[in-house]
């Protein structure tokens, strides 16, 4: 033990989760996250270069439940780590650094990351003719 | 502290490695170019839902598509790679065991982005 009791680093277990440590942590998260799922990247692009019966396996995965969920955690975690990643250059800056601020770009960042899910939802649903049956489904 | 480091070492900015502001700077080169190349790759997948083997095909046979998603999967590796590696530096904590697992992490993201380059060679040229 050290003569003088210096102050320690707040233990995890009784340390109030705060929005600034909360975000910091879930960009590394989805950041490693990210990286293995990046194996799906390249199976989809070698099954489009292995010809149409490769890319029918493919899509069959991708549209399984499994495989929709996965992409649901993908297309969040991609776009929250986009916005939050922005978040750090702006900061490399030297700017938007105090409380205020951090907290302000935090909630814009997951806002807008958000956003972008929802938009790429938006997309992939109307290609793949979800959205039009729905929307007649709610015409009719 | 600074008067511990030397007016030549802190000109070049190297840190106890020797390249620790060189890893920030590329780190940060690849985050911004990132941003336009996830956008495009996310949104282009999005419309191909559901597309069929001829249509993905061609659209990545596409010269503009070619070149895009190659910038996209080499920068993306290329960014997992040295993010990856500061996270294993931080949680690994036995020299051997931290060494070894950072040249595994290299070797398997070389391979993978080097197995996508493919790919995408073989669909914009037949093969
Ligand atoms: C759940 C617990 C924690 C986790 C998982 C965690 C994780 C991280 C991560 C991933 C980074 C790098 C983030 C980045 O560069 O954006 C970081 C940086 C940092 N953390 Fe934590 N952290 C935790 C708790 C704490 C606590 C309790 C303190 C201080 C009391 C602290 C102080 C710092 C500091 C000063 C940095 C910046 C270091 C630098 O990059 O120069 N962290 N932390
Ligand atoms: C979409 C655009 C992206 C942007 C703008 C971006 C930006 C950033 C930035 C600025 C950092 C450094 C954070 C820091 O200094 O602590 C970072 C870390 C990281 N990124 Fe990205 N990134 C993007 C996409 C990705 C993707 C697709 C992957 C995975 C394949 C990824 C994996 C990582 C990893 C593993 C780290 C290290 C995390 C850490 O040290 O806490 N990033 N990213």
């Amino acid at each position: 033990m050290p003569k003088h009791p210096r102050p320690l680093s707040p233990h995890l277990q009784v340390y109030r989760p705060q929005l600034t440590s909360v975000l910091s942590v879930f960009h590394r998260g989805t950041g490693g996250a990210l990286s293995v799922a990046s194996v799906i990247l390249i199976y989809w692009l070698w099954a489009v270069s292995a010809g149409p019966q490769a890319y029918a396996t493919a899509q069959g995965l991708l549209h399984s439940w499994f495989g929709v969920l996965v992409v649901v955690g993908i297309s969040g975690s991609i776009f929250y780590h986009l916005c939050t990643g922005v978040r750090h250059l702006v900061w490399d800056t030297a700017c938007g650094l105090d409380i205020r601020s951090v907290y302000r770009s935090g909630g814009i960042a997951l806002f807008i990351a958000l956003l972008l899910t929802l938009a790429f939802w938006f997309v992939a649903l109307w290609s793949v003719g979800l959205i039009q049956s729905l929307w007649k489904g709610v015409l009719s | 502290m600074s008067s511990l480091r030397s007016p030549l070492g802190r000109a070049r900015g190297w840190g106890s490695t020797g390249e620790g502001s060189h890893h920030w700077w590329v780190m940060r080169l690849s985050s911004v170019a990132m941003v336009p190349l996830m956008l495009w790759l996310m949104f282009s997948l999005a419309a191909l839902a559901g597309a069929d083997h001829a249509t993905v095909t061609a659209w990545l046979a596409f010269p503009l598509n070619t070149a895009l998603m190659i910038l996209a999967v080499a920068t993306l590796f290329f960014h997992a790679n040295m993010g990856l590696q500061v996270i294993i530096e931080d949680y690994v904590h036995h020299a051997g065991l931290k060494f070894a697992t950072l040249i595994a992490v290299k070797f398997a993201l070389i391979l993978l982005a080097v197995t996508g380059i493919v790919a995408i060679f073989r669909i914009a040229f037949g093969s």
